[in-house]
């Protein structure tokens, strides 16, 4: 299915909003955060079957997630949502697709967003005593202070 | 018996970079494994947004040493397309030529790696050796063995040039010979091929569920390769086969690779001989206007994406990359369960994580001089420094 056609079907099919092709092969769309399970399992039927990561951004009042799916004929969906940054939340899609484990470990991280009804595991990618409340990719973050440390990382 | 955990890293023999795996065994079947990651995490998407754009190529080369092109090319691309600037044919073709010599390199490295953790370590040491072919050639061309700085944004840095490009079909040609060897090799050494059929299994839907991407996932039948799918630089000019396989497990893996290597060969003679006349760069601005792109690349390992948004200025506003291990090592859980404990150092090599090694050395002295040393020099050094601490080497060889 050509990036035009994906544009079309999400046009049709969700509610969608802002869809645009920026060029051959790429297609943009935003959606609700909570509509977003569903969409992604409805894509995932149309042929968008996999995902390559999640991309989260701190637009400084918000944050900005963005999923990059894609199908076999090379066609990149971006797939947009936006959510508050105070107690920011968002549900997981690994019962859609398992394989964004890790991507979702990502945005818990170094973002500080819940993802709600991720699978246990261990934390991915900062130290197991990584200080509580440091995201490092929000920007107003500037760098652990001279008093917090990491020190015991993989004891257990 | 019940169940044992046994913790498997983060330095282990089976790696050279710091992973760690807690596996569950029953006796000496594996039946469930627990990844732990993060080790090096260096915090470079964080580093891209206070660096302006031509300090990020540099910093994202750097992400890792083997695939140190893959990702320098794929940032310089999306960079590329937000300031709508286009590299010039010749620039397109040389950036193709580094990646598929990226690719040789990084294949008849992991080959070896594979070859040694099943103990077969004539095999290690000639693929290596016919490794220092290709290094040599990236030096030739590059001057770097790996990082080679070949990327900017509008182009490439320096040229290739027609006694460079002889050498490269000399080389080519060697190559040639010695994979064709090996191909026999895999195929007809029955204990290399016992070894590794059947080890590792990752069916076709499973390896689609998880997300696998390049030679893990074309072994298992699934044909991705961005190569093909989403062209970039030259790919879409020259002529070759996304190469697949069916056994979905570490013999397939191996095939894929080595037959890759051929078609690799194949490209670099096309480019090469057809490169096209011109400049190797365009004039690029400091400061690239506010967009955003996603870059996908087909690294030795599989797909790389880079996203990148900018402001307007030269500092770009947010850098995400995915490297192709991530994506595999969600597969490793499946491949690793109902083999054995000797199993897991292949399985986990199949995927072909990422380790880097340089061979030169800069010392700097007290006064923060830098100082170059050859071999022989840091031959004596060593010597000196155990004859301190009471051991002689001196006699050895």
């Amino acid at each position: 299915m050509s990036g035009e056609k994906v544009a079309n079907w999400i046009n049709q099919q969700l509610e969608a909003r802002n869809v645009s092709v920026p060029r051959e092969r790429r297609v943009v769309a935003e959606i609700a955060p909570l509509k977003l399970v569903e969409s992604i399992r409805m894509l995932k039927e149309m042929g968008m079957n996999n995902i390559g990561t999640i991309t989260g951004l701190d637009l400084g009042d918000r944050f900005e997630l963005i999923y990059h799916l894609s199908n076999d004929d090379g066609v990149l969906l971006n797939l947009k949502t936006f959510i508050a940054r105070e107690n920011p939340r968002i549900p997981s899609v690994t019962a859609v697709f398992p394989g964004v484990f890790f991507y979702e470990r990502e945005l818990m991280d170094l973002f500080g967003i819940l993802v709600e009804g991720i699978p246990e595991g261990r934390r991915y990618p900062l130290p197991d005593d990584w200080p509580e409340g440091e995201y490092p990719l929000r920007k107003d973050w500037k760098g652990l202070s001279a008093d917090k440390g990491v020190t015991v990382d993989g004891a257990n | 018996m019940a169940p044992i955990k046994i913790p498997f890293g983060p330095q282990h023999p089976a790696l050279k970079e710091p992973e760690s795996f807690n596996l569950v065994l029953e006796g000496e079947q594996i039946i469930d494994t627990e990844v732990k990651l993060g080790y090096n995490h260096r915090g470079i998407e964080k580093a891209c947004e206070s660096r302006n754009i031509t300090q990020c190529i540099y910093l994202i080369e750097r992400i890792c040493g083997i695939c140190s092109h893959s990702h320098s090319t794929a940032f310089t691309k999306a960079v590329e397309e937000i300031a709508a600037i286009e590299a010039p044919p010749r620039a397109q073709y040389i950036r193709t030529i580094v990646a598929e010599l990226e690719r040789i390199h990084s294949h008849l490295l992991w080959l070896g790696v594979a070859a040694h953790e099943v103990g077969f370590d004539t095999l290690f040491m000639y693929a290596w050796r016919d490794r220092e072919v290709v290094m040599d050639l990236l030096a030739l061309i590059t001057g770097n063995r790996i990082n080679y700085g070949m990327n900017t944004v509008g182009g490439v840095r320096r040229d290739i040039d027609s006694g460079q490009a002889k050498q490269v079909l000399e080389s080519i040609r060697i190559l040639v010979e010695r994979t064709n060897y090996y191909l026999n090799v895999a195929i007809n050494e029955s204990i290399f091929k016992a070894r590794l059929s059947g080890v590792g299994k990752l069916p076709q839907e499973t390896a689609l569920r998880l997300g696998a991407v390049g030679p893990t996932a074309r072994a298992s039948g699934i044909a991705r390769d961005i190569r093909k799918d989403d062209p970039y630089a030259a790919y879409d000019q020259v002529g070759f086969k996304v190469v697949t396989d069916e056994q979905a497990d570490i013999f397939g893996r191996t095939m894929v690779r080595v037959y890759e290597l051929l078609e690799s060969y194949r490209m670099i003679r096309e480019l090469t001989e057809g490169l096209p006349e011109g400049p190797i760069a365009v004039k690029a601005p400091r400061k690239i206007p506010a967009g955003e792109s996603v870059s996908r690349y087909e690294a030795p390992r599989g797909e790389n994406i880079h996203y990148v948004r900018t402001n307007g200025t030269e500092i770009p506003e947010r850098v995400k990359v995915r490297a192709p291990t991530l994506a595999n090592l969600a597969s490793i859980r499946e491949m690793a369960k109902g083999g054995f404990l000797a199993d897991f150092p292949i399985i986990i090599a199949a995927i072909d994580p990422c380790f880097s090694c340089a061979d030169r050395m800069i010392r700097i002295s007290g006064d923060r001089r830098g100082e170059l040393w050859n071999w022989e020099q840091l031959r004596d050094y060593s010597i000196k420094w155990y004859q301190q601490r009471g051991v002689d080497l001196s006699h050895m060889g």
